[in-house]
């Protein structure tokens, strides 16, 4: 009987989905198992946090005001009086610094095991794409709370955006909404944070998910030099996606672990008009970089020391970027260059955020 | 030279007016969004001078951190008893700045830039410019604030 009624269901859907079509499809989806495959659930956690970022992002809407005398107070609310206000908010908070961590492994292990290579460019840059829009979360999220660091934070990341040549100006105005860091910014910081940003995350994530379907799991070279009858698979249905909902238990649970081991506090209120306070430091995936702009001089030759460094940063950023239009496996030269210029860049982010860290 | 068909030329032309009309209908929400930060709000802007109590209540090395209109403002009483006043924004990237009354300069905590407290020069760190200076002047025992 029960049978019945869910072959009927099925029937009627797939008459109007082409569900038997989208099911042969997953069926023969498969992941190569190499000594690497480890790196390919990167991607699949980095889906469990975002997902987790949702839900809890919605919950603090629940309680949360995104006005200037009631924010700091209204987390402080949500942290110190709401039944498990704490755990929604440390997951939140938790969950985005965690997220970011995976990216970047993410990234950086697509990057070593030239994932990005054709016919794959296009999933490598919308992928950064979603790395450049996890930081906007980021940053307009570390404002809500209004507190004293974030307040600075704020301050030096508009300062920043002012230096783009040409709409430097344009843009700080837009993100400011005021003469001064104040109500518009914090209006303007919710609206993008739980508006703007998700919905350019859900289009680019489609995006980048959909191209994933498209070419299947890239396989390294090591892997495709060897003899097909070696090269071992294992299907994505049911076995890949087993492990996949195991790895997300896992890291849902450590998450969870971190939340209730060291829950996330909230900072002084801001006070517009008192001295930053000392030994204010950025969040860590931030630290690297203000520890190199530090390190500046007042000026470079005729220009300001600020500009050359975040002149060096979009430089950098670029090539890592282009890598998949320069580096087309054709030339073991450029092959070996981009794995040099890619590890100089782990290596100098690891090494100036410690240094940023210990400074 | 390049040969334009008349569907080329067609084309080109509706570009061009596609782009003007998505210029004009993008001005209204670009302004919108622009006026936040242009239009002055409240006294706040107007506000040119103002005084900050006794001048006596400030002992030499001392120092206050304050709210000139809506900027952040710093005043500094040097060794020598003279009162120095400042816009209180790094001119680096925006953080507020103070005093040190150890070491006897300016200083931010943001990317330790450091200024003269007697005439709000740049000495070290990453600050390319020197503080705006405010007027700070003693008028019958009050110390009085106000733009240079």
């Amino acid at each position: 009987m029960l049978g019945e009624i869910s072959e009927t269901t099925f029937k009627w859907l797939d008459e109007r989905l082409s569900l038997s079509a989208v099911a042969s499809a997953a069926g023969k989806k498969k992941v190569p198992l190499h000594k690497q495959s480890f790196w390919y659930y990167m991607g699949g956690i980095a889906m469990l946090l975002l997902a987790v970022q949702f839900l809890t992002g919605i919950l603090l809407m629940v309680y949360y005001i995104p006005e200037l005398s009631s924010a700091n107070s209204s987390v402080l609310f949500i942290n110190s009086q709401i039944d498990f206000g704490w755990f929604v908010r440390s997951m939140h908070s938790w969950g985005a610094n965690i997220l970011i961590f995976v990216l970047f492994a993410h990234m950086f292990s697509a990057y070593f095991m030239k994932a990005y290579r054709k016919p794959r460019e296009l999933t490598w840059i919308s992928g950064l794409a979603l790395l450049i829009l996890c930081f906007g979360f980021g940053f307009t999220g570390y404002l809500l709370p209004w507190d004293e660091v974030a307040f600075f934070a704020t301050k030096i990341g508009i300062d920043i955006a002012e230096q783009v040549p040409l709409i430097g100006g344009i843009l700080a105005n837009l993100l400011k909404g005021g003469s001064e860091v104040g109500q518009g910014t914090l209006s303007r910081f919710f609206l993008l944070h739980v508006i703007v940003l998700p919905l350019g995350l859900f289009a680019i994530a489609g995006i980048h998910l959909l191209l994933v379907q498209l070419h299947g799991m890239s396989e390294p070279k090591s892997f495709q030099a060897q003899a097909p009858e070696k090269k071992k698979y294992e299907m994505f249905f049911p076995d890949f996606f087993m492990k996949d909902l195991m790895v997300w238990l896992l890291a849902f649970n450590v998450l969870a672990t971190i939340v209730i081991l060291f829950p996330w506090g909230v900072g002084p209120e801001a006070d517009p008009f008192a001295a930053a306070p000392a030994g204010i430091k950025p969040e860590w995936y931030f630290l690297g970089m203000f520890q190199f702009l530090k390190l500046l001089p007042a000026h470079i030759g005729f220009i300001e020391g600020e500009k050359v460094g975040l002149l060096i940063f979009a430089l950098i950023g670029g090539i890592f970027a282009a890598a998949p239009f320069i580096d087309k496996g054709e030339n073991p030269k450029l092959s070996m260059f981009f794995d040099i210029y890619g590890l100089m860049i782990l290596i100098g982010l690891i090494a100036f955020t410690i240094w940023g860290y210990l400074a | 030279m390049f040969n334009l068909t008349r569907k080329d030329f067609i084309r080109v032309l509706g570009g061009f007016f596609a782009a003007i009309w998505a210029a004009f209908a993008t001005y209204p929400f670009f302004r919108y969004l622009m006026s936040g930060a242009e239009k002055k709000t409240g006294e706040d802007s107007q506000v040119t001078s103002l005084s900050l109590g006794k001048a006596d209540d400030f002992i030499p090395g001392s120092s206050k951190n304050f709210k000139f209109g809506s900027i952040p403002a710093l005043m500094v009483r040097t060794e020598d008893g003279a009162f120095h006043a400042y816009n209180a924004i790094c001119t680096h990237l925006g953080c507020t700045v103070q005093f040190s009354s150890e070491k006897k300069h300016i200083f931010c905590a943001c990317h330790g830039g450091q200024f003269d407290a007697a005439s709000g020069k740049n000495l070290a760190g990453p600050p390319p410019k020197p503080l705006a200076a405010l007027k700070a002047e003693v008028i019958s025992g009050e110390l009085i604030i106000s733009r240079a």
